[in-house]
């Protein structure tokens, strides 16, 4: 199962501040199963979107390259719940960042309204998970594509987010791999 | 420059939000671990906190210094050795080492550390008066 929990990204300040929408959809399978009767999005999942915004606003600050795990939930408040239909705008801003991770406080709005708020500790895994890789490179930056990160990303001096060419590189061989595959087919 | 008092009740807000305690429960003499609830990854917390609340950097040795109590060079049968002891007291001038010593188990470590060390070492690197 794929964990995708937000749509896409409608801002993002490298090292600063990203904005990112998610729809609440009935066709989403937590929704009518999470409580009978009840067809909401379930809090946790909302903390998930945010988590999901404030942690690639972390990993992009180092190019993607460190690996970034959430750590710990400081503190969360839910204060209205969100039904079908209804676009939670969440939005994270980094309040500290060093080598070893980040403190982010993310926010989910709805119709300018305060849904949910939360602070996320995330760490940078070090030398010693060094045989972990969490991601496919190349399938991450599809992912990020998909979110249109780079649609919309800009650094501090304004210029756009360039795609990392460790990914690229990446993609490129995937490439590589399945032309050679579809060649391999073709009679 | 800010005073004790000012450093303390910044430092009291910082763990109220990082470890999720009650304003009364955080005093001088609380321990970080023992009596405040403290797992390692808060620890990481506090210092993001402490780092934006007095606008300070925090080495990962300097307040932890965890490089000490997993060399083999300072830890000995799971005890820190005479020269770790020394190591730590040049490494840490902020905390009261001296309980520590009397059983200097790598384990108890955490233990060690109270709420009056933190609020030492934050006014070291702002020089509180």
């Amino acid at each position: 199962m794929r964990w995708f929990w937000i749509d896409r990204f409608v801002e993002f300040e490298s090292g600063r501040r990203a904005v990112a929408i998610k729809n609440v959809s009935y066709a989403e399978e937590q929704i009518p199963d999470y409580m009978l009767s009840m067809p909401i999005m379930p809090s946790t999942l909302i903390l998930e979107g945010m988590a999901h915004t404030g942690g690639l606003l972390v990993a992009e600050k180092s190019g993607f390259l460190h690996r970034v795990v959430l750590a710990k939930v400081s503190k969360a408040f839910f204060h209205e719940h969100a039904t079908p239909g209804d676009q939670l705008i969440y939005t994270s801003e980094i309040q500290a960042i060093q080598p070893r991770g980040a403190l982010v406080h993310s926010t989910a709005h709805l119709d300018g309204l305060l849904l949910a708020e939360a602070d996320v500790v995330f760490a940078h895994l070090d030398e010693r998970f060094a045989d972990i890789q969490l991601f496919d490179p190349a399938e991450y930056l599809s992912i990020l594509r998909s979110y249109r990160l780079f649609e919309v990303g800009i650094r501090p001096d304004g210029s756009p987010i360039e795609v990392p060419e460790h990914m690229l590189d990446a993609e490129r061989r995937l490439l590589d791999v399945e032309r050679r595959r579809c060649a391999k087919q073709s009679p | 420059m800010p005073t004790h008092d000012e450093v303390f009740e910044k430092v009291r807000s910082a763990l109220v939000d990082a470890l999720g305690v009650d304003d009364d429960e955080v005093n001088p003499e609380s321990t970080m671990v023992g009596d405040l609830g403290a797992e390692s990854i808060d620890f990481l917390d506090i210092v993001f906190r402490l780092e934006k609340a007095f606008g300070i950097e925090i080495p990962r040795a300097e307040l932890f210094p965890d490089d000490v109590l997993t060399s083999a060079e300072y830890v000995q049968d799971g005890k820190v050795t005479e020269a770790g002891l020394i190591e730590l007291e040049k490494r840490m001038p902020f905390a009261d080492l001296s309980k520590f010593k009397e059983n200097p188990a790598v384990q108890e470590f955490g233990n060690m550390l109270t709420v009056d060390d933190l609020c030492r070492y934050v006014a070291s690197k702002v020089g509180a008066n």
